[in-house]
């Protein structure tokens, strides 16, 4: 397939593109990675995805696809000869996506609070929150992996990619804030899958480095509050 | 192999009819628990944990949870008639953003337009209709959202017409005439079987609201 035939907006940041970015990877699909300008949206974004106007938008052979989870799904619909990304098993399909819409609803929305807490309690309420997501997500590991590296077992999987992506903004939020979320004693099997996942050749070079993503969210707080950026 | 199917469910709930129109269009037996929801069941905080929420589809004994995610669930196993997805996987992935969008915006304002009163709800009403003529964009001159056959998008939006009644009444305003072709959408499919009984009268849910308006204090 020629590499123009696939096409990624998105921006570096964005957990939300990394799924679609991992999923594009495992399927070994060549594409081009359109990164919109942080502050505006291209016209190109407007006219693929009307209705949110949000990336990532895939665009595959001139149709777009929006909503990460639904990249994903549809890149493994259409690049079958590759591995396949959820499980074939229809139970365990529904298991991937329940947690995935948790992370989505529930997990990522209370973590993405830590930075924006207004005091001392706040912030601990939210981190006891997140700390009690990654218990049921440690439980969840558990069942899925079966003792395999990943929730999608051997290799990395639809779970794997919607929980994995988060994991450059969790670290950036422990050090930016000083607190631990993920922790040995609490979640060894889910310590040691971020570390393999993170290392994995899908992901590792579309994973932002922490240092970078800190820098971008001071940037991104000092817009928000309306001072000029160093 | 006999399959046990089971669903935790609540009469009024939009959510649960999206799973009692799934099994309908299958032709599935099952066995329906009605839960109260201001007294959880054991089974439903055992079967759900997580969200302790109807509906649940107990299949063989295992849960499976989310009313999207259990119709998809059944489509994938009972696999051998009506399918509730394309199978293009393009027209596939359009099906879920739209069963997504409005399993996103949909809720959210109509709760509002009954269940409080003042500015808030004026601006309830403005989103609601606002999605609602989105989604009237997307279905054009369809007979269904996903072209000649029902499907996903359907399921997920139909079961929010038995409570049009609550919300014209509430919100003051009339489908008809904001959303003709939804209108005529949610006809097309009432006139199907597996969607007339899975759906409540209108008029039943209303009576029910009114209640909860009472414990509410909103009357």
């Amino acid at each position: 397939m020629a590499k123009s035939e696939v096409k990624l907006l998105g921006a570096w940041p964005s957990p939300y593109v990394m799924r679609a970015q991992i999923a594009l990877n495992l399927k070994a699909v060549e594409y081009e990675f359109l990164e919109e300008t942080f502050g505006s949206k291209s016209q190109l974004l407007l006219q693929s995805n009307p209705v949110y106007k949000k990336i990532p938008v895939l665009i595959h052979a001139d149709k777009p696809i929006c909503e990460s989870l639904v990249i994903v799904q549809y890149i493994d619909d259409v690049w079958t000869s590759g591995p396949s990304i959820l499980p074939s098993d229809p139970y365990d399909r529904a298991i991937h996506r329940f947690w995935a819409a948790y992370v989505d609803e529930k997990f990522f929305p209370t973590m993405r609070g830590i930075a924006a807490a207004q005091g001392e309690e706040a912030r601990k309420a939210l981190v006891e929150q997140v700390g009690e997501g990654l218990a049921l997500l440690e439980e969840a590991f558990d069942k899925c992996s079966k003792g395999k590296a990943f929730f999608g077992g051997d290799r990395i999987g639809f779970l794997d990619i919607a929980f994995g992506c988060f994991l450059g903004w969790l670290r950036a939020t422990e050090k930016m804030n000083g607190v631990k979320l993920l922790d040995e004693a609490k979640t060894p099997g889910l310590v040691k899958w971020a570390d393999r996942f993170c290392a994995d050749g899908a992901v590792k070079g579309v994973m932002p480095e922490t240092e970078k993503l800190m820098e971008f969210a001071k940037v991104l707080m000092a817009k928000m509050r309306g001072a000029p950026p160093k | 192999m006999a399959d046990e199917v089971v669903l935790l469910d609540f009469w009024p709930s939009m959510f649960g009819m999206r799973v009692r129109v799934a099994l309908a269009e299958k032709g599935i037996k099952y066995e329906s628990k009605e839960d109260d929801l201001w007294n959880k069941s054991d089974l439903l905080l055992k079967m759900n944990p997580v969200h302790k929420k109807i509906p649940v589809l107990i299949h063989n004994g295992k849960p499976v949870c989310e009313s999207l995610i259990i119709v998809q669930y059944i489509d994938e196993v009972w696999n051998d008639k009506s399918p509730l997805l394309p199978s293009d996987p393009y027209h596939r992935a359009h099906a879920k953003f739209w069963a997504d969008f409005v399993d996103q915006k949909v809720y959210g304002p109509a709760r509002k337009l009954w269940a409080i009163n003042g500015e808030e709800q004026e601006a309830a009403k403005k989103d609601f209709l606002e999605i609602y003529k989105t989604l009237e964009r997307e279905l054009g001159d369809k007979p269904y959202f996903g072209g000649e056959k029902f499907g996903l998008v359907d399921i997920a939006l139909i079961t929010f017409y038995s409570w049009f009644y609550v919300y014209e009444t509430f919100g003051k305003f009339n489908m008809e005439t904001e959303c003709p072709k939804i209108i005529a959408w949610a006809k097309r499919c009432m006139q199907k079987e597996s969607v007339a009984k899975s759906l409540p009268d209108q008029k039943k849910i209303y009576e029910s609201v009114l209640d909860l308006r009472k414990i509410r204090g909103l009357e």
